[in-house]
């Protein structure tokens, strides 16, 4: 545990951290994508799943208690994530305190990279938006408790809601995207056999999440998801 | 050709820095970039101005002193190309250019466009060295390496410590310097034994020095004169995570 520590102590070792976190978090992005394709299948299908969350784990846990440990570790993964990030962009913004009169951003590989800070906090935002719509339900109109399909359903029929949660998967495709190779990148998966694949597996991966998520408010909107 | 040139002049590390226009005029295409400035400077010291201060020492590319922004671009705008090999047949008459130092909190100005570079050394004198027992040469034979080891080793040691991948970098990161040298230590047998406190001490010191992170933005590999990869820098990643938990000192 003290070497998992010190990885602390260096820039490296936190992006390692980063890397590490963000791994988690690909997984949860992934598997919440792929949770609410469920959404199709109708509202009895959608609702056993939403509920199956929280039994998920029995008998050897009880109702809720394996969805909390998850929950505790995500909120650990994203807590980690995003304070190695601060102290990380801090140090940079100190590290070129007098800047350019002229800077040519093209030099950098993607406009993903430059994206990271500010799709993050838009992300984070969301996320908080997000959790009090579909979960806590105070940000919801019509929010009724252990009724996922009939919240999902009349959440979306909001049309500026639905932007909302469209336009906030593009930094999401770009943070996942550069986030993604970063990752191997710091874990040092690189091989020169394999680089060539990295770029296109990373956006397979943002693009597959991205289009998952915004088919949900456009099949809403369009009356393929409804009653 | 004649171009229009907006200089960073600054009289010493406390000073304030502002631009200064000049005009370069009959510039020939067969000139370097650092011959064009020479050009400017003898009309400045003929008019009794300070000429403009920058570094050189070679002019083939190859020693790593020379070194600034043009346009926003270390070097210039050509690939693998030092500014001293840049030649005016890249521009046109009538171009305007940004002349401006390399931009880290870790490279203060010396004076115009020269800016203190000792960062890099002290990276180096952290750990990019191999400790041998001095005496006559061993057989050169003796320690086979391995053909791919030695184009790696060798492509990593290209570096020229010449500070651009910093200047390009939007984090003013010395990860391409830093990584290029543990790559060609790390990949000769030679460069074994010291392999993971050399990674260790080596980014301990970058982070001292006042570098920024490396966020894989790229731009520092776009800028090398020397071709440098980032895929070095991914290899002192997996140097450091393997110093940590695989090979943990003490």
């Amino acid at each position: 545990m003290r070497r998992v520590f010190s990885l602390w102590d260096s820039t490296v070792g936190k992006k390692i951290m980063m890397a590490t976190t963000g791994v988690i978090l690909i997984g949860f992005v992934v598997g919440h994508m792929i949770g609410n394709l469920k959404v199709y299948q109708g509202a009895d299908a959608f609702n056993h799943y939403a509920e199956g969350l929280r039994t998920v784990g029995e008998p050897f846990f009880g109702s809720g208690q394996l969805l909390w440990i998850i929950r505790i570790v995500l909120l650990a993964a994203v807590g980690i994530h995003i304070l190695a990030a601060v102290q990380l962009v801090m140090r940079s913004r100190k590290a070129r305190a007098i800047g350019y009169r002229k800077y040519e951003g093209d030099m950098v590989f993607s406009y993903a990279s430059r994206t990271m800070t500010w799709g993050g906090l838009i992300i984070l935002g969301f996320v908080v938006y997000h959790l009090m719509h579909l979960t806590f339900g105070n940000a919801h109109p019509d929010f009724v408790h252990g009724n996922a399909y009939h919240n999902f359903v009349t959440g979306f029929q909001s049309w500026p809601v639905s932007i909302a949660y469209i336009l906030t998967m593009i930094p999401l495709g770009f943070h996942l995207y550069h986030g993604f190779w970063s990752m191997l990148q710091t874990f040092g998966a690189t091989n020169p056999k394999m680089n060539h694949v990295r770029r296109p597996i990373a956006a397979a991966l943002a693009g597959v999440v991205v289009l998952g998520n915004i088919s949900f408010p456009v099949a809403v909107l369009a009356g393929l998801v409804g009653y | 050709m004649k171009l229009k040139l907006h200089v960073w002049r600054q009289n010493g590390p406390g000073n304030e820095g502002r631009f200064e226009d000049y005009v370069a005029e009959n510039v020939s295409e067969h000139m370097s970039f650092l011959e064009m400035l020479d050009v400017v400077n003898e009309q400045l010291i003929a008019r009794g101005d300070e000429p403009i201060a920058f570094d050189h020492d070679c002019r083939e590319g190859i020693c790593g002193s020379c070194g600034f922004m043009i346009n926003g671009e270390p070097h210039g705008p050509l690939p693998s190309t030092t500014v001293c090999q840049l030649h005016m047949r890249n521009y046109r008459d009538g171009d305007e250019l940004w002349i401006e130092p390399w931009r880290a909190t870790a490279f203060p100005v010396i004076r115009d466009l020269i800016v203190d570079r000792s960062p890099l050394d002290r990276i180096v004198q952290a750990g990019g060295y191999i400790s041998v027992r001095t005496g006559s040469a061993p057989e050169a034979n003796n320690i086979a390496v391995p053909k791919a080891n030695a184009d790696l080793a060798m492509d990593a040691a290209e570096c020229i410590a010449c500070g651009a991948c910093v200047a390009a970098c939007p984090n003013a990161s010395a990860m391409l310097f830093t990584g290029a040298k543990v790559t060609h230590l790390g990949a000769l047998p030679q460069g074994q034994p010291e392999r993971y406190t050399r990674v260790v001490e080596m980014v301990t010191m970058h982070d001292d020095e006042g570098f920024g992170h490396c966020t894989n933005h790229g731009a520092c590999q776009t800028a090398c004169p020397k071709n440098i990869k980032v895929d070095y820098i991914g290899r002192l990643n997996a140097d450091l995570r393997k110093a940590k938990f695989r090979h943990p000192a003490g």
